[in-house]
């Protein structure tokens, strides 16, 4: 039910982000990141003192470590803008293959005669009318208006299966470089030149239109006040020392302050944003925005419709029920042969429910030989289908429906059976109203022989695991709200079944607007899946707005998400995948600032080890020298987002879980970890350099 | 720490803890504009001033008018001030004939009073006439901490607010505060402190005769009634220049006890002030316990190190008491050689403390005092051993939010909580709220800033005063000159006014620069959250659930105390190395200054 594209392990990912990280060094572009640019000047600092004491000295011990200090600057500038570019590459490489789907296809317009002439793609406008056959290219994005067609959209939603596009109902857009397979549509175009869906797509999987989410901002607006806080802390040492008489170094004072300011969380901030929405891709999510993501992690109430995402699409026959002095063997049998001529899903599920209850066996199989049997199909206006046999007439549908044409029959017999015709009537309608409260839909059966026979029970069917996808919504926190036009006992029972906390039933379209602003009135976030034009208001006033990609043009417009696969539960993924996203960016600020306080510990005594000794008893890590001491602290910073990349992309493991439990578990792998893990990491480092003979 | 220590300690935190949340319950009431006993009495006095003002109590302000109205008045209050410093050689009530002060002297103490600091870099007997004292002085005392109290409640109405235009009005918060809350307190309180010795007359200084025949000056004055609204307002400026460690200031341990409880006393009932606002006592109660928890840290600190004492002095203490101490233990050979290679016994650090009080009341008052923006002293700070002074250093530092002055305090903590959930918040999941209210780019922008502002001139003057005019004032050199440095600019960046001693501060570069880091570390802080109000009040709030960030209970407690330590500890952790924490290890070797 899940198909995700897999992760890409491709050796061109690495290479091309290889040679973007040093694309990214170009001042312009290390601005937008504060903490990164701060890095970088310093880095350009160190190598000035380096290449200073190598001109004035030659090679020493001290143009050394000023090199070794500078290579790590560079370096940890280096991976972080790799971080990014990995983050980027596989986005650039999706849209690299979309582009391939997006050649200038010939388009053959329809002109008012009704002949076609040949276009090329580019030149079409909206409202034109194209002619697309079997084996032909859509050339633009837009609306069936005639014809029904089986369309291969592989190069953009990568399922190899078609699907069907007809015109009217809720199929009928079509996206531009998809194929049709078989028979011919006409096509109005609905987009602008250049501004079709592909082209959309592209622009966002390669992240040209990124912004910076809300909460990116005001986490890079955090991140750049500790770098200031960090910048004073270290820029006042200098005179401080002097006051003592000490002179301490330039290097060393950078390599402190690159240790100090979040440089982890800096680097790794913008990554962790575009795999979010690189995960989104993966599971066939396409986001609008980065916005709607940090969004949809924050979302209060799921709005999920109930046929189609809750229970399956149509309701089954499940049971029968034979009026008092029926025989169920008679009832059975009746609604099969009512039912042989109802080509609908629910007269399909009878007919299979009966057979399986053996209603064949009963009048040896008499339709069969029927040869003068008449078939009624279902009509959405009479609400009815059955057969007419020689000498009886068998009607099965919507119970008001059958009891009217049960009325309007001229029964034979005697006075007096009007009193035990009404017992029947009120014998039916009582099984009926029984059926409803349990959530299922009653149809009557009747004979125009006998009257009525019994009455069908259709069920819907809630998928299955539905009601443990809903306890897991539960542990976030999330509501649940099931929409429906059913009538409330139904929706309350089939609410009930799958475990939501909230139904609106009687729902008119409207109505979800309505219950949308209201929600949101109440400072609620909310979450809707959608497809139908008449959801196309809806989906635009909720937060989070998925949209089917087999939805209309209108639907497609509105949401802010797109799901190719058209598959509705997939807004709990996204919810999910929203949640990991905002937990990562915390987890990771979090390790990055617990990281400094043994920081601390390895340079300050290293700082003063000439000038004040004493304070080398603040050397917890019993570090080798000072130089060792700082340039161990300067490569840990620097590897720690080599380290931590593949958790930026993968995202921090989310389990849906309370709040407050999950807050003490990421705190003490990332907060407690992240003060613990520097001191060893330090210490082991210095060890090796040591053996190395690098300081 | 003796057990009669431990149950000063329990005691005092048991009186705060049981009279916190009624107090904080009616300064809410007062402050909404609630009726209490006292309106009969006061509610005519209260319309008097509105109607003699022209102020209109129904108006509620913008946060940008309250911020204008509270800048407005801060400096009305201050060229008052410092007008009546200016000239007190030609204005009544100055029996001794003081002369006027220099105008940076007076610029400095102006701004010192109205930022509820009271750095003092004067004498107060021996430079300030009765005038200034009260109606300079003694005015800013209350009216400062009225105003602190004043902003602290627009600032839990912006939390408490939903979707609304503005935090309150301006006026009527300061005179509520003044009139129901501060009054209130300080006439009983001034009368107790009377009661147990506390000078209280407008009469000149006198002389007497000591035993020795030296003719000496005794200066006396209108004391107690500026003494209690020194405390309750966490203003900390002495009538004396020993403050409260001066026997007419703080006669007996009583009076020494009620002073630390009157420091604590208002910051820590407003915590529950915001609790009522926002309707939940268990996040104030939270926020409390944070409070408490940091500051029995520092207690329990200070007491250790003080009780310790030097090895110095342990040194001094063995030579005294060495035939002593052979008596006690008959089983250790006298043998004088080997006495310098055993650890002699500590000895306690009396140096620079009251007899009348000794270690502990002398630590206690210490981590109160710097703890809440008071800066009153009972002993002196220089004085303190290394750790001792470093943990007064760091209260400081940490921007006087352990209770903290007086409104300033509980705002100062917003800061920090906003930016734990925010820091935090994000990783159950969801965009960071604060009791339902998101805190977005704007907010995080603004608490940033109040962040960073007082550190600005607390580092910055202090670097450059290591390196331009601080040495020549310095007592010390080395660490501990640093130290007093430090301390120093502390003291005024954070509001607190205690000082280390050991410091000319009476200069024009020490009055200029402690005077503008007044000014930044009180608006600094003030004006970005009185925005940050704004702001969240304007805000529609999300339904508190199980899926909000927990902002009550242990978990948050804990992580609110280590953000509060691990952003105080990076920012001042390399200035601490280079004072109190190298002074201690230079001591550990025996080197002292």
């Amino acid at each position: 039910m899940k198909r995700t594209r897999p992760l890409s392990h491709d050796p061109a990912l690495y290479r091309r982000a290889t040679a973007d990280a040093f694309r990214k060094l170009a001042p312009r572009v290390l601005a937008r990141n504060p903490v990164m640019f701060v890095v970088g000047a310093g880095s350009l600092l160190t190598t000035a003192a380096f290449l200073h004491d190598l001109a004035l000295d030659g090679w020493s011990a001290r143009a050394a470590f000023g090199g070794q200090i500078s290579l790590w600057l560079w370096a940890t500038v280096l991976f972080a803008n790799f971080a990014e570019a990995l983050a980027e590459g596989r986005g650039k490489a999706q849209a690299d293959t979309l582009r391939n789907a997006r050649r200038d296809t010939p388009a053959f317009r329809l002109r008012d005669g009704g002949t076609t002439e040949e276009v090329s793609a580019s030149a079409l406008v909206p409202a034109d009318l194209v002619v697309v056959k079997a084996g032909q290219v859509i050339p633009a994005d837009g609306t069936v208006v005639e014809g029904a067609a089986a369309v291969d959209e592989s190069a953009i939603t990568g399922e190899s299966a078609p699907v069907v596009r007809e015109s009217g109902g809720d199929r009928s857009a079509v996206t531009g470089g998809t194929t049709v397979l078989s028979d011919r549509l006409v096509i109005r175009v609905t987009q602008e030149p250049g501004k079709s869906f592909l082209d959309r797509m592209i622009a966002l999987v390669e992240g040209a239109e990124r912004q910076k989410t809300p909460n990116e901002i005001a986490l890079n607006i955090l991140l750049a006040g500790l770098t200031l806080v960090f910048l004073l802390a270290v820029v006042t040492l200098k005179p401080f020392a002097l006051f003592h008489g000490a002179n301490v170094s330039v290097v060393v004072l950078i390599a402190l302050l690159v240790c100090l300011i979040p440089t982890t969380i800096g680097g790794l901030l913008a990554a962790i944003g575009i795999a979010g929405m690189d995960r989104l891709l993966r599971r066939n999510v396409l986001a609008m925005s980065g916005r709607a993501v940090e969004a949809a992690g924050d979302v209060d109430v799921l709005l999920l419709d109930k046929t189609g995402t809750i229970t399956l699409g149509n309701r089954m026959a499940a049971d029968f029920a034979p009026l008092d002095g029926v025989d169920r063997a008679e009832l059975v049998h009746a609604a099969l042969l009512a039912s042989s001529g109802d080509e609908t899903p629910e007269g399909r599920s009878i007919v299979e429910l009966a057979r399986a209850q053996g209603g064949e066996a009963e009048g040896h199989g008499d339709h069969a030989h029927h040869g003068d049997a008449r078939r009624i199909p279902f009509t959405a206006q009479t609400r009815m289908s059955g057969i007419d046999l020689p000498g009886r007439q068998l009607r099965k549908g919507a119970a008001d429906a059958v009891l009217a044409w049960v009325d309007g029959l001229d029964l034979p017999g005697e006075t007096g059976m009007e009193n035990q015709r009404a017992a029947r009537r009120d014998e039916a309608h009582r099984l009926a109203d029984a059926i409803a409260t349990q959530g299922g839909t009653p149809l009557v059966v009747a004979c125009s022989a006998s009257g009525v026979l019994g009455v069908i029970h259709l069920k819907d069917v809630v998928k299955p695991g539905m009601r443990d996808r809903f306890e897991r919504i539960r542990a976030m926190g999330i509501r649940t709200v099931m929409i429906t036009g059913d009538n409330r006992l139904t929706a309350k029972a089939i609410a009930a079944e799958a475990g939501v906390d909230d139904f609106l039933a009687e729902a008119k379209p409207e109505d979800k607007l309505h219950l949308i602003v209201d929600l949101q009135k109440g400072g609620r976030l909310v979450a809707m899946s959608g497809d139908g034009t008449n959801d196309a208001p809806a989906l635009a006033q909720s937060d989070v707005g998925l949209v089917m990609n087999t939805g209309t043009q209108a639907a497609r417009e509105a949401g802010n998400m797109i799901d190719l696969d058209s598959d509705p539960t997939k807004l709990i993924e996204i919810v999910e995948i929203g949640k990991q996203l905002l937990i990562t960016r915390g987890a990771l600020t979090t390790f990055s600032v617990s990281n400094d306080v043994a920081k601390y510990f390895a340079i300050i005594p290293a700082l003063f080890a000439a000038s004040l000794p004493q304070l080398g008893a603040l050397d917890l890590m019993r570090l080798t020298s000072p130089e060792s001491a700082v340039l161990s602290a300067v490569i840990f910073n620097a590897l720690i987002i080599v380290a931590l990349i593949p958790l930026a992309l993968r995202g921090v493991r989310y389990r849906p879980r309370g709040t407050a439990h999950a807050l003490r578990a990421n705190l003490l792998v990332y907060g407690l970890g992240g003060l613990v893990a520097p001191f060893v990491g330090i210490k082991c480092i210095d060890l090796l350099i040591t053996a190395l003979g690098l300081v | 720490m003796t057990p009669r220590d431990y149950l000063q300690l329990a005691l005092f935190l048991g009186i705060l803890a049981a009279v916190s949340p009624p107090l904080g319950r009616y300064i809410h009431r007062v402050l909404e504009g609630g009726r209490t006993w006292l309106h009969p009495l006061l509610g005519p006095v209260e319309r008097l001033i509105y109607a003699a003002a022209g102020v209109d109590p129904t108006r509620d302000h913008t946060w940008q008018r309250y911020a204008a109205c509270v800048l407005g008045f801060t400096l009305t209050g201050f060229c008052l001030t410092f007008g009546v410093l200016l000239f007190q050689d030609v204005l009544p009530l100055n029996p001794q004939n003081f002369p006027a002060p220099s105008w940076d002297l007076a610029l400095n103490t102006a701004v010192s009073f109205v930022t509820n600091t009271n750095w003092q870099a004067y004498g107060g007997e021996t430079a300030m006439s009765h005038l200034s004292q009260t109606v300079a002085l003694t005015y800013q005392n209350f009216v400062s901490a009225a105003v602190g109290m004043a902003a602290c409640m627009a600032v839990a109405r912006g939390i408490a607010r939903a979707e609304a235009q503005g935090i309150g009005n301006f006026w009527t918060d300061l005179v509520r505060a003044t009139l129901y809350v501060l009054l209130p307190l300080c006439v009983p309180g001034a009368l107790l402190l009377a009661g147990q010795g506390m000078v209280q007359t407008f009469a000149a200084s006198f002389t007497a005769v000591t035993p020795e025949g030296a003719t000496q000056t005794i200066a006396v004055g209108p004391v107690a009634s500026q003494v209690i609204i020194k405390m309750l307002g966490t203003n900390g400026g002495g009538f004396f220049n020993a403050n409260a460690a001066h026997p007419f200031e703080n006669p007996t341990a009583v009076s020494n006890f009620i002073q630390m409880l009157a420091i604590f006393l208002l910051p820590s009932a407003l915590v529950f002030t915001l609790g009522t606002a926002v309707r939940r006592p268990r996040h104030a109660w939270t926020v409390w316990g944070v409070m408490a928890g940091v500051f029995l840290a520092g207690v329990l600190l200070t007491a250790h190190f003080e009780y310790r004492g030097t090895p110095a002095m342990a040194q001094a203490g063995a030579a005294t008491t060495a035939p002593s101490a052979s008596i006690a233990a008959p089983g250790v050979s006298p043998t004088p050689a080997s006495m310098p290679a055993s650890t002699p016994p500590p000895v306690p650090n009396m140096e620079g403390k009251e007899v009348r009080f000794g270690v502990f009341a002398s630590s206690l008052f210490a981590t109160i005092t710097t703890d809440a923006s008071c800066g009153a002293v009972n002993a002196m700070h220089d004085s303190l051993t290394p750790l001792g002074g470093l943990v007064t250093l760091l209260n400081m530092q940490l921007g006087e939010i352990i209770f903290g002055g007086v409104g300033s305090g509980l705002y100062g903590m917003v800061l920090f909580i906003i930016l734990t959930v925010f820091l935090a918040g994000l990783m159950v999941g969801r965009t960071p709220d604060y009791l339902g209210k998101r805190i977005e780019g704007r907010e995080v922008t603004l608490a940033v800033a109040a962040l960073l502002l007082p550190a600005l001139p607390l580092l910055g003057f202090t670097a450059l005063a290591a390196v331009g005019w601080g040495p020549q004032a310095l007592a010390n050199a080395g660490a501990h000159g640093f130290s007093e440095l430090l301390y120093a600019y502390s003291s005024a960046s954070q509001n607190n006014g205690s000082a280390f001693a050991g410091l000319a501060a009476n200069s024009p570069a020490f009055n200029l620069t402690t005077a503008a880091a007044m000014l930044i570390g009180r608006f600094g802080v003030m004006l970005p959250m009185l925005a940050v109000a704004g702001s969240l009040a304007a805000r529609r709030p999300r339904p508190i659930t199980d899926a909000s960030f927990p902002v009550e209970g242990a978990t948050f407690a804990l992580l609110l105390t280590a953000v509060i330590l691990i952003v105080g500890a990076l920012t001042y952790l390399p200035a601490l190395s280079l004072g109190p924490i190298v002074e201690h290890l230079q001591m550990l070797e025996g080197r002292l200054y």
